[in-house]
């Protein structure tokens, strides 16, 4: 490489990498000063100003957070809607992303179409809420995965997933006389690995994060999941109703109610931070197969 | 299913045109079966909401149900037009939506530029790595992040508008700064993740035209100017068609999680709006009505945009369809 940078060049660059780092360091920031808080004595947790570190950290507030039951409850919930969500929503898309990639089969266009319209309009918000009650799954599991199970953008990715693999793969299975369902089953999907991991990946933070629908479907307490909970404590301020008697007594409890809602927060988030660092690779290849083209 | 190759049953339903329909779909037999259950879904809940559109046309009771309802005409839609509170929410949608359009849009832009001229392979690593992060977090975990920063008595921000002299701000209930703040954590939040499509844009620039721009005495900015950004224009128009098509949204999650009634007046959107008026007040027609409003636009404005760019540039491949 040719040395050909200017010093106006070189300038470029440090501004560049300062950019960058100032970035990352906001991006990072909200995170740790929350982190930091959670852990802090009640003493350093009063404090206002930059949160680096504390001097005497103490998982006293990660205690009081474990020892409610509605906490716990809502976290096994949401994990249940995870799981339970994912594996569906993912083998129905799989399912059907196969015909899809299909485009000889008659009136593959038309069903196509009928997908893809449901990218630029929808029902919205109070007529998907009437079909809900009108279907009797109010309150029930199915309330938050069967309304978005199969999504166009999801369909349409594992679908250009497919029509780019080569059509040889299949072909020799055709010889043998397999049917397409074997194909499916044997061939395709263990070459869409990649896919599906990235799909599968989307899915399942969607289910983790989404709060709407829990919040207006299910109307039992014990059913809340983990997002409705966080909203309930976080942002309407009903901390004490979900911590046992005492807990967060002001003045005399060794933590204050800001780091609970810290510990809160961070019981929520740490989940998505640790397997995040390892399945980050997939959702940036999931963004390049997802070449949004009908 | 018959021992002859699938190879050779698709081929035949090609050759043969002039068989009936139902011969040519006969092959495909299974596949449409595998189609049938993804299709259900997809026609129960998301046309099945479409069906209860009707009721924005309707004075809908629940004990009569969507069919039954008596019609109204466009009762809800002029009470829509007539109402301070309604009118003030499309206002606000679309200076929200506006606002994230010209501060928000071009920041990954930006980003992807920057990105691409760093050179040591570990550092952009880490930055891409944590600046994808903030996307996955739900706006329910920032909203309490900014909740903790924008603190009018503890939070980081305040202090430090303090120590220069300030007077503490309470960003989050005042008026003033509530657009500011949504625009600030919406590009905060998405800022890497929507960088991602840029980078793999500027992924696939040839590496001789950076050379032979070397050779020919190119400044690194003229480099940008010339190679980088042209390379990205068409994905830039892209992404633009699509968030144009979203000005009726203008982030529903968002909003809700961050706004209050102090500052209603300027950060109500149609959807917050729909959402109390519906689910709250349950006023179901009149917002079923606001939101069929809302729909519309949204569905007539992406689909001029995408007419209009394939008229400008009918051969670049930015048109959405």
């Amino acid at each position: 490489m040719i040395k050909t940078d200017t010093k106006r060049d070189k300038v470029f660059i440090i501004f560049c990498y300062i950019f960058v780092a100032l970035l990352v360091i906001i991006t990072f920031y909200p995170f740790w000063d929350l982190f930091i808080l959670s852990i802090s004595p009640r003493s350093e947790a009063l404090k206002p100003g930059l949160r680096l570190f504390t001097s005497a950290p103490t998982l006293q507030a990660y205690e009081t957070v474990f020892k409610s039951n509605e906490i716990i409850r809502s976290f096994w919930n949401s994990l249940v809607r995870v799981v339970v969500g994912t594996v569906f929503s993912l083998g129905v898309t799989a399912l059907t992303a196969y015909p899809l990639s299909k485009r000889d089969m008659p009136f593959n266009k038309l069903v196509t179409f009928i997908i893809l319209f449901t990218m630029i309009f929808s029902g919205g918000m109070i007529p998907s809420y009437l079909l809900v009650k009108d279907l009797h799954i109010m309150n029930t599991i199915w309330a938050l995965i069967l309304p978005t199970a199969v999504t166009a953008y999801n369909l349409i990715i594992m679908r250009n997933f497919l029509e780019s693999l080569p059509p040889s793969l299949e072909e020799s299975a055709c010889i043998d006389g397999a049917s397409y369902m074997t194909i499916w089953y044997k061939i395709v999907l263990p070459l869409s690995k990649p896919v599906l991991a990235t799909v599968m990946l989307w899915i399942a933070v969607a289910h983790w994060n989404n709060y709407f629908d829990a919040m207006i479907y299910m109307h039992d307490r014990s059913k809340y999941t983990l997002p409705v909970v966080l909203r309930r404590i976080l942002l309407e301020n009903e901390l004490d109703k979900y911590l046992p008697e005492g807990a967060i007594d002001t003045g005399t409890a060794p933590q204050t109610p800001e780091t609970t809602k810290g510990a809160i927060v961070m019981v929520s988030t740490i989940p998505i931070i640790c397997v995040y660092p390892f399945i980050q690779k997939y959702f940036t290849k999931g963004v390049m197969l997802g070449a949004v083209k009908g | 299913m018959s021992a002859a190759s699938l190879k050779n049953r698709e081929t035949y339903s090609k050759k043969n045109q002039n068989h009936t329909l139902l011969q040519r779909m006969k092959p495909y037999g299974l596949l449409y079966l595998m189609l049938l259950p993804g299709l259900a879904l997809v026609i129960i809940f998301c046309y099945g909401p479409m069906y209860g559109l009707q009721i924005a046309f309707k004075d809908y009771n629940i004990g009569l149900g969507i069919w039954d309802s008596p019609w109204v005409g466009l009762k809800h839609f002029t009470k829509f037009f007539g109402t301070e509170a309604a009118t003030r929410a499309l206002t606000n949608t679309i200076i929200i939506s506006f606002l994230k359009l010209i501060f928000s849009f071009p920041m990954p832009i930006l980003l992807a530029i920057v990105l691409n001229e760093i050179g040591n392979q570990t550092f952009k690593r880490i930055a891409q790595t944590i600046s994808y992060l903030p996307h996955f977090i739900s706006w329910i975990i920032v909203a309490s992040l900014l909740n903790n920063l924008l603190s009018p008595s503890s939070g980081v921000v305040n202090v430090i508008i303090q120590k220069l002299g300030g007077s503490s701000i309470y960003f989050l209930a005042d008026s003033k700064w509530f657009r500011f703040i949504l625009v600030v954590s919406n590009i905060w939040k998405e800022i890497g993740w929507s960088s991602v499509v840029y980078l793999a844009a500027l992924s696939g620039i040839d590496p001789s035209l950076y050379e032979a721009a070397i050779v020919d005495g190119a400044t690194r900015i003229q480099r940008i100017t010339r190679i980088t950004l042209p390379s990205i224009l068409p994905i830039a128009t892209t992404m633009l068609i699509l968030s144009m098509g979203n000005i009726m949204s203008a982030g529903f999650d968002q909003v809700f999680n961050l706004y209050s009634p102090q500052v209603y007046d300027v950060a109500d959107i149609l959807d917050t709006y729909v959402y109390r008026k519906g689910l709250v007040d349950m006023s179901y027609s009149f917002s079923t009505a606001v939101g069929l409003f809302k729909s519309v636009v949204g569905l007539i404005l992406v689909v001029t945009v995408n007419l209009i760019t394939k008229k400008i540039s009918p051969d670049s491949g930015s048109g959405l369809w």
